[in-house]
């Protein structure tokens, strides 16, 4: 009797575990989600401004101490989120002197070839970002101090880290406030139009072109707050990309392309696999549990939980 | 003749790849820093791995980032035969070349079934899920045990230069065998596949079957070039073998050299990893990290500049614009293989068909008879379901219910290209070309379903282009540049070059201004007269009017009306599903 109780909990608390990681992301996916969806650019440096939003975070609340007025507990989260804007801006002007000269309407509807020039650029500066930042910041792994990562609130029998909590709620806030603005806000329902049809977006009127520089910095701007906010569960150098780039395309692929709700409901799956893997399988293959689960899930399912488009001949 | 055009020239490249190997070898030999030695040789390796990489991804265009699972089975094959019970590299090699290509097997048969950025992705997990899966199992760090005794049994050399000239050999294999592929029907058809796979299936090539030995042959040269990896390093690691950066480095040498070209890999991997590595070298104990900044910003402003890969801007800029030969005019041959028969004996038949789209009955419960020698005409408004009707038939699309027969075989369950094979050809709604070839290069690859040799393709698809007035110089024009008449001609000859009995045309007429109408019929009525059954979809009631013998109705998916033209345009449903029931209500009799 006892090893169930205690297999339910340990049960409960993977569960709860792998929400909470999973909100996190989750909001990660929605990032690199709009700029797959919106572009169909894959962003190979995606995991590096996640990098540059986790460093900000940390500069100014711990290393420039700007955001220390507001004390240990808001300082963190407030750090995180203007990691976003931050990020943004950088999106945009890259997207806009560089990025732009090998994506846009021309390429979103070509196969394979006009894609080559897209990966080894998002490469190249992925290299640039953390290289850059083994320069700027060291190779020295650091997180973001709080009081909350060490504290939990109990709900029965599970803990919850009230750090992880905490990165949840807001995340899922984020992912929210994003699919709103999506939905009824004029820009983003632009933004819709062009990643569901880019030529005859066009055709309408969308700036096309605007819309992808759009995508650009709001993606990589919501990943920078994803970063942000798991810096203060979890120590961080620049190389830290590549672990969670690759996550993050397992979770938009879930998802199915071009569907922002989907690339959340991806990144939640990968957190949940990758917590509740451990139940049964050795700490170090829980990736290994991401990728096999990710695998069947896309031969079930082709085109991801929430892809819809269909291939005419 | 043109053969030698298009396939010969093949003695001249061996040369080309014979003497760069020399002339590396010998350079090789005047180096003496043992540094340098290694760089030369990890130029190879990575030259290799770029091959591998073309191959499956650059002929096929299926992107794939997940070379490091064949690589690092590769190596990690030869080094636990090793480590563990003794076997000589000589023998790991090989093995890991056998373990590579079961793994592609394995690999390929469920993602094959992804597309696009799907594949590309999916394939990025193979190789990282494996990593977790070494390192779990304790192969964290894994050292090549020396052999002082008698060294060469197990491939260790006193000389640096020796692994180099090994990883020669094995570069030079992988350029060969890229060569002949390249100027094979099997590279055609991958080439194919990458422009347009669903024109690929319906000109009779088994894509399937066509990518997975395309992948089969990219894991055998990524997983020997593991395998030489490892011996020369004498040590692996899970992120040395199958980390992201092995997939990447495969990917970069290829994309930055040239795609779909076996000198690409090798020009990348000569530029890019003597780059790294002296940049390393010379820079990283100064700023560690600059040396990663410089060369990011390195293949960034090159990939700027040419964005197709240095290869092809260099031909582009150094090739002279080599002048079409001329084709000889072939007579056009007799179009069909066998005589149909004379009397009017039906050739397809489709019986109680029903194709539905989630709720939308597409193709609702049709059947119908097209008579031999006949030009039968499927007319219906916009959104009938006359495409998919097409589609069901040759295959894109398995039918709900029904049965399908040509010539009394059943049809219903066969792959597009085995019924292109059985004597049907097609063409589309939007003209699927493969848009970088040539004309006569789109023919011809439609030609290889009915033909065993290269000649003999080469001669059907020239007979086609004679047929449909396509010859002489617009033969070699690239069929990305051609006018809509021109590809619609195309089409038609790819779609005739196999000598089919049976000729699908989607809509073939549409778009065409006056002149260029007429004489698209016109050919289409000398080839019927030839022997070739034809159905033909179109909307607009004239054109129709004029070629069809034979007239069937589809409106929502229904069959409504079957028969000769003159009947069938006064038929009262069909008028009906054309211009609505007001109109039925207010004019009694409107065929006049």
């Amino acid at each position: 009797m006892d090893a169930v109780k205690w297999f339910l909990i340990d049960f409960l608390q993977a569960f709860a575990a792998g929400l909470l990681v999973g909100g996190t992301y989750g909001l990660m996916c929605v990032g690199l989600g709009i700029i797959f969806g919106v572009m169909r650019v894959v962003n190979f440096a995606h995991g590096d401004f996640m990098m540059l939003g986790m460093y900000i975070a940390f500069y100014l609340v711990t290393g420039f101490g700007i955001l220390a007025f507001m004390g240990p507990y808001a300082g963190p989260i407030v750090g995180a989120i203007l990691a976003g804007p931050i990020v943004f801006v950088i999106g945009w002007l890259l997207h806009r002197y560089l990025i732009a000269r090998v994506t846009g309407v021309r390429v979103v509807t070509a196969e394979a070839e006009g894609h080559y020039a897209q990966i080894i650029l998002t490469l190249g500066v992925s290299l640039i970002l953390q290289n850059g930042g083994l320069i700027l910041f060291g190779s020295v792994p650091i997180s973001v101090q709080t009081p909350l990562s060490r504290e939990s609130w109990e709900l029965g029998p599970v803990f919850l880290n009230q750090a992880r909590t905490v990165s949840f709620v807001i995340a899922v806030a984020f992912a929210l406030a994003l699919y709103f603005f999506l939905g009824r806000v004029r820009l983003g329902k632009a933004l819709r139009a062009a990643a569901d049809n880019p030529i005859a977006a066009a055709y309408v009127g969308v700036d096309v072109d605007r819309s992808h520089r759009l995508a650009f910095g709001l993606g990589v701007g919501i990943t920078a707050i994803a970063g942000g906010l798991i810096a203060s569960s979890q120590s961080f150098q620049p190389y830290i990309g590549f672990d969670f780039v690759v996550v993050m395309f397992a979770g938009v692929i879930l998802g199915g392309l071009g569907s922002i709700l989907g690339a959340f409901w991806g990144g939640l799956t990968i957190g949940l696999v990758q917590q509740m893997s451990t139940l049964i399988l050795p700490y170090q293959l829980q990736n290994t549990a991401i990728f096999v689960v990710f695998l069947l899930i896309i031969f079930f399912w082709p085109r991801g939980m929430f892809g819809r488009t269909w291939e005419r001949a | 003749m043109t053969t030698r055009a298009l396939h010969g020239g093949a003695w001249k490249q061996y040369g080309v790849i014979a003497a760069f190997a020399v002339a590396y070898l010998a350079l090789g030999l005047l180096v003496r820093n043992s540094y340098y030695q290694l760089i030369m040789t990890l130029v190879l390796i990575w030259a290799t791995m770029g091959l591998s990489w073309n191959m499956l991804s650059g002929y096929s265009g299926m992107i794939s980032f997940g070379q490091a699972a064949f690589f690092g089975l590769g190596g990690y094959t030869m080094t636990i035969a090793f480590v563990k019970f003794g076997v000589t590299p000589w023998i790991g090699i090989p093995l890991g070349v056998l373990v590579g290509v079961i793994a592609a097997v394995i690999i390929g048969i469920p993602t094959f079934r992804l597309r696009g950025h799907y594949f590309a992705l999916s394939m990025l997990a193979y190789p990282l899920a494996m990593l977790y899966v070494f390192e779990w199992m304790g192969y964290q760090e894994v050292s090549l045990p020396m052999k002082r005794e008698n060294p060469h049994a197990y491939a260790q050399f006193a000389d640096p230069r020796s692994y180099m000239a090994l990883a020669m050999v094995l570069l030079v294999a992988a350029m060969i065998v890229s060569l002949h592929v390249e100027r094979s029907r099997f590279g055609r058809s991958l080439l194919a596949i990458k422009q347009n796979e669903p024109a690929a299936e319906a000109a009779g090539i088994d894509a399937p079957r066509q990518k997975m030995y395309a992948i089969m042959l990219s894991a055998a040269i990524a997983a020997a070039a593991g395998g030489l990896y490892a011996n020369v390093l004498l040590v692996v690691t899970p992120q040395t073998m199958f980390g992201m950066l092995v997939s990447a480095q495969a990917l970069i040498v290829s994309l930055f050299g040239g795609v779909g070209i076996f000198w690409g890999p090798v020009i990348g991997a000569a530029v890019l990893v003597p780059l790294a590595e002296i940049l390393h070298g010379e820079l990283g104990h100064i700023v560690p990290g600059i040396q990663g900044v410089v060369y990011g910003l390195a293949i960034i402003v090159i990939i700027l500049l040419a964005p197709e890969g240095i290869y092809w801007k260099l031909r582009d800029r150094l090739a002279p614009v080599r002048r079409p030969p001329s084709i000889p005019r072939v007579a056009a041959a007799p179009a069909v293989a066998a005589k149909p028969p004379g009397d009017a004996k039906p050739v397809l038949t489709l019986d109680r068909v029903t194709h539905a789209f989630g709720g939308l009955k597409a193709v609702d419960d049709a059947s119908l008879l097209v008579k031999a020698g006949a030009i039968h005409g499927i007319i219906g408004p916009n959104g009938a379901g006359k495409t998919t009707l097409f589609n069901v038939i040759n295959g894109f699309l398995t039918p709900a219910t029904g049965s399908i027969r040509f010539e009394g075989a059943e049809l219903v369950g066969r792959k597009p290209h085995q019924i292109c094979r059985q004597g049907i050809g097609r063409t589309f709604q939007v003209v699927r070309a493969f848009p970088r070839m040539t004309v006569l290069e789109n023919v011809i690859t439609g030609a290889y379903a009915g033909t065993a040799t290269d000649a003999e393709a080469e001669e059907l698809a020239l007979a086609a282009l004679t047929r449909v007035g396509l010859a002489d110089e617009q033969a070699y024009a690239i069929a990305g540049g051609l006018t809509t008449k021109q590809l619609r001609l195309m089409e038609l000859a790819r779609a005739l070059a196999p000598r089919p009995r049976l000729l699908l045309l989607d809509e073939t007429l549409a778009g065409l201004g006056h002149d260029a109408l007429d004489e698209i019929l016109q050919i289409i009525r000398q080839v019927n007269r030839e022997g070739v059954t034809i159905v033909i979809i179109e909307h607009t009631m004239q054109a129709m009017v004029k070629l069809a013998d034979e007239f069937s109705v589809l409106d929502h998916g229904r069959l409504i009306a079957s028969g000769p033209p003159a009947e069938v345009v006064r038929n009262r449903a069909v008028i009906e599903a054309y211009l609505g029931k007001k109109w039925m209500d207010r004019v009694a009799d409107p065929v006049t």
